[in-house]
């Protein structure tokens, strides 16, 4: 187990120190066009091949890191600076109407996949990168909000809880004070586990569109540039796929690792 | 005693029913506002920059665009409960007539996926949970955390490549349709539904796994083994129905992923499908189908979930009694 | 022969000891009672028997039925002899039955997994007759039920009905009745015995409770860390115990403590006609919605320096009284007052009242916020006061609590998780001791308690007594416990406090026959000689 954190660890950290390095050096510009060198497969000057215009598939990997990090980091953040407040204000007041209105709000919410949400801001305002944040934060409102609320429920029948109430101290004292630092650990794995959720879908809403849009590279959009091209330079397809499946999958490691490391008995829902 | 089960199972259902209608009611209008507030007027786009004011009028009171915004919403209601979803502004055909052919593809498609991956995680995870800790369950648990992590539309130009370009044992692309044959039907759309169904299925036998697990440890299953049930037999007659009920959420929660990824894996087959169209009409800018295919899509994952609701008191007896 | 006989068992799970040389055995029709305080490894010696061990245990000795030896048969071997030779009941009827299956199938699954041959309907019509002899009659216990609407004893019920429907030689039962209430507890040990008795059985009984063991049992076993320390027939092992560790145990089940005389009285707490409902969800598809009333017009009034007990039954309205008292709860009628200020004043509390009034929880594990050190733990009642004390008077503060309760300065800096349940009481005690409250509610303080630990802390409360001249309302369903530590005492049922007086009184000469029952059903630590 601890194994895979470790792994987990060391993926991530790949991935993310390449979108950082890419700030300042990558092997070619990754918009410099070079038509006869293009299509190339892997070879010792381009270590990952290059696209149809001969650009350097190593660079515009670097380039997309940056893109799918900062994508999946933000709209993490959105879902998690909406949706725990949400989430304890909803235990907070279980069985009343407010409670009974965040939450069948969240069902709501539930109901509109990141990608019909990007459809119906790419349908009003065009495409962009920020409406692949948009979409994907907002679907991560309500999974935040349902995790806090359903581990907050269980801490306020705590009798901590109740010895806090009967010091006088208010449910929103309470929920800074005493319940926000017993789901942290369980925040943090979701957290982990709904940014590389977040990567998957901003590499989906950029392949078809939706997405981040030219000249901004992304995954997504390299694959769609693949896409015709995949009989005849398949590396075309293999490289950011693997970027994609590698940051991924260290992402749930990391996850999975804290999980079991910060508290055996977390559960998580993993959606 | 029957009577009691009958009429709780009947006011579960009744509750649900409602919740389902507000929420449709509230998507509906967070749909029609948000392409209410869309930059442009469909009438001028269709016609060109230089169109005279008095054919942009007429165009104009064609689509229905020249009355009260509160009045159009509830016209696009009306249609939308009798089955008429207004006219296309770029194709001038019936919206509902257009929606309904490309139905055609994506249901099934997002059916087959699903069937596909229940098909698979439901052994694997069961298969996983019965050798927890051996060789078996740390093979499967590995396959599925690469499964989670595969994006399923490179998925599919990988099996494209194999199957079709290398193999030809599929078309690289396009629908035959269902006249052909059911058969003909579905093996167009078995690749699109395995590159679905995959990824989908490697969550859901994670799920399967650990909500077994879960019900391994509960009393219960020490009182069934107290009896005289074998490991294997207090599995299948105690656990399964339990660990079901948090398989079930899942379930319907996939549906919304299997349809929002079908949207995706229609452009890498150029299937017909509802995606397709929804990206036609965007760029078209036919706003009036891109509000109907969304809310089209909204209701059923809307709906799936209303259904996973009522097996949910299907399953559990409990819940029947507590609502 | 004996029916049961355990030689030399050793048990260890994934290398800790569990049991170390457990030698005992049981006879047929013989009821044996195998007790001690948590990590004595009793449990563990049922589930051996049985063969139901968790993961990574192993174990050396035997562990003989009959002429079969559980240690060495296979695992199909052992199915065929679980639920058919020998059954098993356990603590949890609430979680001990599967909740989406009927009662009926799951008694019938008993019968007809030990016979391929029976049909269904006839393992259904014996599942119905073995549910009527544990007194769950079909024509108000249809097969049909959910576990979910059943009682927690006819659940356990339902639990004993699977063990003895094939009448098993031996039946285990581990800590049966001590999720139960008092009442439900003595019928149920009432049905075990009569089961045992008309069935020849022999019973091999878990339980911490000594009283309990000391009713029923025809032989006693006592363990302590996975060793026996004494065994021998009941009436002999009560009246000439050895082990020093076995008179320790007893004599702490029994435990008095001598309170120090109450300080003159003066009205403190009042309770007026109070009621308190809770609205339920309908009954019918558009009918009205019921309410339940919790409180039922409850009315009675501490003094200042007055111990008083309130003992009832779970559902009694104990805990919705608690709450109410606390002012953490809204009532529907009537009025609590506190010095003669309203304790419930809206979602504002009112400060003044509250600083007057703490409590000390049942559960010594959920009391505390896991993520703060002791001195911030203890302290947290300061925020009712206006200008809580900071610096040197706050440590001040921190170190006179702990040490009131037999704890050191040094634990202040502590995590929560580095004590032990006794001492988690201790600080819980400290934290409602820090502001020197007018009034404390002890909430089932003790009951999660081991015997000697309890003691313990009954002692250092009549300690507290003496020094601080404390008020306490002691609510618990232990009426041994509410006996020794009160003066006075409230009887709650359903919602309506049936009887009060003066403590002493009421336990000798209850008037309520709800009372009556309540102390008839209680088990009894006999007197034993020497050690009392």
């Amino acid at each position: 187990m601890k194994r895979n954190l470790l792994f987990g660890v060391l993926l991530s950290a790949v991935f993310l120190f390449a979108a950082i390095i890419s700030f300042v050096w990558t092997p070619y510009d990754h918009a410099a066009l070079d038509i006869p060198n293009k299509l190339k497969s892997p070879y010792a000057a381009h270590l990952l091949g290059t696209d149809h215009f001969g650009r350097d598939l190593l660079s515009m990997v670097m380039v997309g890191a940056r893109t799918s990090i900062a994508v999946a980091l933000v709209a993490v953040g959105i879902g998690m600076g909406l949706g725990v407040p949400l989430g304890l204000w909803a235990a907070a007041r279980q069985g009343t109407f407010l409670d009974e209105l965040i939450m069948r709000g969240n069902d709501l919410v539930f109901a509109f996949p990141s990608i019909v949400i990007a459809i119906l801001i790419t349908a009003v305002f065009g495409a962009g990168a920020v409406n692949a944040i948009i979409a994907i934060g907002i679907f991560n409102i309500p999974v935040f909000a349902r995790i806090t609320r359903g581990a907050a429920l269980s801490l306020w029948q705590r009798e901590f809880i109740m010895a806090a109430r009967v010091a006088g101290k208010n449910a929103a004292r309470i929920s800074v004070e005493h319940i926000l630092p017993n789901v942290t650990n369980l925040l943090i794995v979701q957290g982990t586990i709904q940014f590389s959720l977040g990567i998957l879908a901003e590499a989906g809403l950029s392949y078809v569109g939706l997405g981040a849009q030219p000249p901004t590279p992304s995954w997504g959009r390299m694959l769609a540039d693949a896409q015709t091209l995949v009989s005849i330079a398949p590396h075309m397809a293999l490289v950011p796929g693997f970027a994609i499946i590698l940051t991924v999958l260290g992402l749930n490691l990391l996850g999975d690792g804290l999980r079991d490391h910060l508290d055996p008995r977390l559960r998580v829902a993993r959606t | 005693m029957l009577r009691h089960t009958f009429t709780s199972m009947l006011r579960y259902t009744f509750k649900r029913l409602l919740s389902l209608m507000i929420s449709l009611a509230v998507a509906s209008i967070v749909i029609f506002m948000v392409i209410e507030v869309a930059p442009g007027d469909p009438a001028s786009f269709m016609l060109g920059m230089n169109a005279q004011p008095e054919t942009l009028a007429a165009l104009r009171s064609e689509l229905g665009l020249d009355v009260p915004k509160i009045e159009r919403y509830f016209t696009w209601v009306a249609g939308l409960l009798t089955g008429d979803f207004g006219t296309s502004y770029t194709y001038r055909t019936p919206v509902s007539q257009m929606i309904g052919d490309r139905l055609w593809v994506s249901l099934p498609l997002a059916l087959y996926a699903l069937t596909l991956s229940t098909l698979l995680a439901f052994p694997a995870g069961i298969y996983a949970a019965s050798r927890r800790g051996q060789a078996g369950d740390i093979g499967v648990m590995g396959a599925t955390q690469l499964g989670v992590a595969v994006p399923n539309f490179w998925f599919a130009m990988i099996l494209v490549l194999i199957f079709s370009i290398n193999l030809r044992w599929f078309s690289a692309g396009g629908f035959v349709g269902w006249d052909k044959g059911f058969f003909s039907g579905l093996h167009g759309l078995t690749l699109p539904a395995i590159a679905l169904a995959l990824p989908q299925a490697a969550i859901l036998a994670r799920v399967m796994r650990s909500s077994l697990l879960d019900v391994l440890s509960e009393d219960f299953m020490r009182t069934a083994r107290a009896k005289g049930l074998t490991q294997r037999q207090a599995l299948w007659r105690h656990g399964l129905r339990n660990a079901l009920i948090p398989v079930l959420t899942i379930i319907g929660l996939q549906f919304s992923f299997l349809l929002a990824g079908s949207i995706i894996i229609e452009q890498v087959f150029y299937l017909p499908g509802l995606g397709r169209l929804v990206f036609q009409s965007i760029s078209a800018r036919d706003l009036i189908v891109v509000e109907s295919v969304v809310m089209l899509l909204v209701f059923s994952v809307i709906l799936v979930n209303f259904l996973v609701d009522l097996a949910y008191a299907a399953v559990d007896p409990r819940l029947r009694a507590r609502s | 022969m004996s029916l049961l006989q355990i030689t030399n068992l050793n048990l260890s799970i994934h290398g800790f000891d569990i049991l170390h040389d457990v030698t005992l055995s049981i006879e047929a029709g013989e009821i044996v009672a195998v007790t001690g305080e948590s990590g004595s490894g009793k449990s563990m010696t049922a589930l051996a028997t049985m063969q139901l061990l968790p993961k990574g245990a192993s174990t050396t000795g035997h562990i003989l039925l009959g002429d079969k030896d559980m240690t060495d048969m296979s695992e199909a071997g052992l199915c065929k002899m679980r639920g058919n030779e020998m059954g098993m009941v356990f603590q949890e009827p609430m979680t001990a039955l599967n909740p989406v299956q009927t009662i009926g199938a799951q008694v019938a699954e008993t019968i007809r997994i030990h016979d391929a041959a029976i049909s269904r309907a006839a393992a259904e019509e014996q599942a119905a007759k073995t549910l009527s002899r544990v007194g769950l009659p079909q024509d108000r216990f249809p097969l049909s039920r959910y576990p979910h609407e059943l009682s927690g004893g006819q659940r356990q019920r339902v639990v004993i009905a699977m063990a003895i429907a094939l009448r098993p030689r031996l039946l285990i039962a581990d800590e049966p009745t001590t999720a139960l209430d008092v009442t439900t507890q003595a019928q149920i040990l009432d049905l075990l015995k009569s089961l045992a008795r008309e069935d020849g059985m022999g019973l091999l009984m878990i339980t911490h409770d000594l009283a309990v063991v000391a009713d029923l049992a025809d032989r006693i076993i006592v363990m302590r860390k996975g060793k026996i320390v004494e065994q021998g027939a009941t009436h002999t092992l009560l009246h000439n115990m050895q082990h020093p560790y076995s008179k320790m145990l007893f004599a702490a089940a029994g435990h008095q403590v001598a309170l120090p005389k109450a300080p003159p009285p003066a009205p403190l707490l009042e309770v007026k006609n109070l009621v308190r409902d809770y609205r339920l969800s309908r009954k019918t598809l558009f009918g009205p919605a019921g309410t339940f009333r919790a409180i039922d017009d409850v009315s009675f009034a501490l003094q200042r320096g007055e111990r008083l007990g309130l003992v009832g039954e779970s559902g009694c309205g104990k805990s919705t009284l608690t709450r109410a008292l606390l002012g953490l709860e809204q009532t529907q009628g009537g009025s609590i007052t506190l010095a003669g200020e309203p304790v419930f004043t809206g979602n504002a509390p009112n400060l003044s009242v509250r600083r007057k009034m703490q409590v000390v929880f049942q559960d010594p594990f959920g009391s505390f916020n896991p993520r703060h050190r002791v001195d911030r733990l203890i302290t947290e009642p300061f925020h009712l006061l206006p200008k809580p004390p900071t610096g040197k008077d706050r440590s001040r503060a921190i170190d006179e609590a702990l040490t009131a309760v037999g704890l050191t300065a040094k634990d202040a800096t502590k995590y929560i998780h580095q004590f032990s349940g006794g001492q988690r009481q201790r600080i819980a005690i400290a934290r409602a001791l820090i502001i020197r409250p007018e009034l404390i509610l002890f909430d089932e303080a003790v009951s999660a308690l081991d015997v000697s630990v309890r003691a313990q802390i009954l002692d250092l409360l009549a300690d507290l007594c003496g020094a601080y001249d404390l008020t306490y309302l002691f609510i618990s369903h232990d009426l041994s416990v509410v006996r020794t530590v009160t003066d006075r005492v409230l009887v709650m049922k359903s919602g309506k406090i049936v009887e009060q007086g003066v403590t002493q009184d009421v336990f000798e000469n209850p008037q309520h026959t709800y009372t009556q029952t309540l102390i008839a059903a209680a088990p009894v630590l006999p007197d034993i000689g020497a050690t009392a």
